[in-house]
């Protein structure tokens, strides 16, 4: 239960973090360190160098600017959740932070951090991917951004290459039409979830006309229910509308059996949790005189 | 090997550590302070939690080295010489601890818990401690002693 030895390096620009990324074969980039440190502690991670880049300056920022909310690297995931820009610009993430581990391990956790980490039953991803946010990455060669849909590849990878710093996530602020939920079961709070929704939907004239659902924790990385989203375009939601779309995000989902919960109980549970969620993100929307 | 300067319950320590060193064997083995428990060594039970720069933080996925110029308190910092903190003093009232092997890191998380949310319900706290495993009280007494020091201590500096 030791980290293996590495080289540690703690830059204090991103310049110079990157470069060393650069010259390192199989470096990594320590922020918060609460899902890499167990990783090194359990030794199934042993990089040879650690690029430790919470001495940069400029990497703590939360702003607005430009229709988002831009979130520094180095922002922990306490910081996003109490912030009262995210509370009111971007009430998704800020309701889906609590989930996020447990406060203790918030107070070091970084947002980048559990996007980077790309954990399929991670609950920022999942949100990031239903507001259609991005981030920016750098690296020695300059710097790209990144839609959250083609960030996460797989559990533990994403698009991002080995040199890459992911320096900035970007939070679409979407205006007073939209409603927002956020709903997950786990045993217990702050474990790992066995079922999440994210939902986000546009309502115009009293009828949705945008809508993204979001799973988590059922596949290898966020999973947009196109069809449950679907179901729920074209007219106001009703008893019809909820029960149409959680059959359609049942049949989407094809969780695996594990511990603690069959394969089957995860598909009802997600099931339920997209009934939970559009009612309440549709109460959102109108501000509860529907609801 | 590195040099570092760090600050433990008021003491400054200037020590050479390996990087890999985590802090909470830099605070036991180095300093000596074995109030701080290590558990899991994976930041699931909580028990190695200890304040950095006033917020608590997992000793055990925390490297030495990154403490470098930071401040740290660890639950010897509470009592003083003969009197407990009234943390303490409630966790000893509400019979909140039995083996008292998860107590210091639910002592530490508490400290910064209560000092940023104003009268936190019983609800809010219990979420807290989910952080935390405690395997002889069931919670509830916790709970409790942390409801009451709340209730206690507005107006109680530096606590």
């Amino acid at each position: 239960m030791k980290p293996a030895p590495f080289e540690y390096e703690r830059p204090g620009t991103v310049d110079q973090a990157v470069k060393i990324l650069a010259q390192s074969t199989g470096g990594k980039v320590l922020a918060g360190g609460q899902s890499l440190i167990p990783l090194l502690n359990l030794r199934l991670s042993f990089p040879e160098v650690l690029v430790d880049i919470n001495r940069i300056p400029n990497l703590y920022h939360i702003a607005e600017d430009e229709g988002v909310v831009r979130v520094g690297a180095l922002v922990r995931q306490s910081t996003f959740g109490d912030s009262s820009l995210v509370q009111s610009k971007v009430p998704l993430a800020a309701q889906c932070v609590s989930h996020v581990g447990h406060y203790v391990t918030r107070n070091q956790g970084t947002v980048a951090g559990s996007l980077a980490h790309s954990d399929s039953r991670g609950e920022l991803p999942v949100a990031l991917v239903a507001l259609g946010g991005r981030v920016r990455v750098v690296s020695e060669e300059g710097q790209r951004e990144i839609e959250a849909a083609d960030l996460f590849v797989t559990d533990f990878t994403t698009s991002m290459s080995e040199t890459e710093i992911l320096v900035e996530s970007s939070w679409p602020v979407l205006g007073p039409e939209w409603g927002f939920a956020f709903s997950e079961f786990a045993l217990r709070h702050g474990d790992y979830a066995l079922g999440m929704i994210a939902v986000a939907i546009h309502v115009h004239d009293g009828v949705v006309d945008q809508a993204t659902i979001v799973a988590g924790s059922v596949a290898d990385r966020p999973l947009i229910l196109e069809e449950a989203s679907r179901q729920v375009l074209g007219r106001p939601l009703d008893e019809h509308v909820f029960s149409s779309s959680r059959e359609a995000a049942v049949a989407a989902v094809n969780p695996a059996d594990d511990i603690h919960a069959t394969g089957e109980y995860k598909r009802h549970l997600i099931g339920v949790l997209v009934d939970r969620a559009l009612r309440s993100a549709w109460k959102d929307s109108t501000g509860g005189i529907n609801g | 090997m590195a040099e570092i300067t760090v600050t433990v319950n008021g003491r400054t320590h200037t020590e050479n550590v390996e990087p890999r060193l985590l802090l909470s064997d830099f605070i036991r083995h180095r300093l000596g302070l074995t109030g701080t428990h290590v558990g899991c060594e994976h930041g699931v039970c909580g028990s190695c939690t200890v304040l950095i720069d006033g917020r608590a933080a997992r000793s055990c996925l925390t490297l030495a080295i990154q403490v470098e110029g930071r401040e740290v308190s660890t639950v010897e910092s509470l009592a003083s010489a003969d009197e407990l903190h009234p943390l303490q003093k409630s966790f000893q009232e509400n019979f909140a601890l039995q083996c008292g092997f998860c107590t210091p890191g639910i002592l530490m998380a508490a400290c910064d818990f209560v000092d940023r949310r104003a009268d936190p319900s019983r609800e809010e706290i219990a979420e807290m401690l989910s952080g935390h495993l405690c395997r002889c009280t069931g919670y509830v007494s916790i709970i409790e002693a942390i409801y009451e020091f709340s209730r206690n201590s507005s107006g109680l500096e530096g606590s």
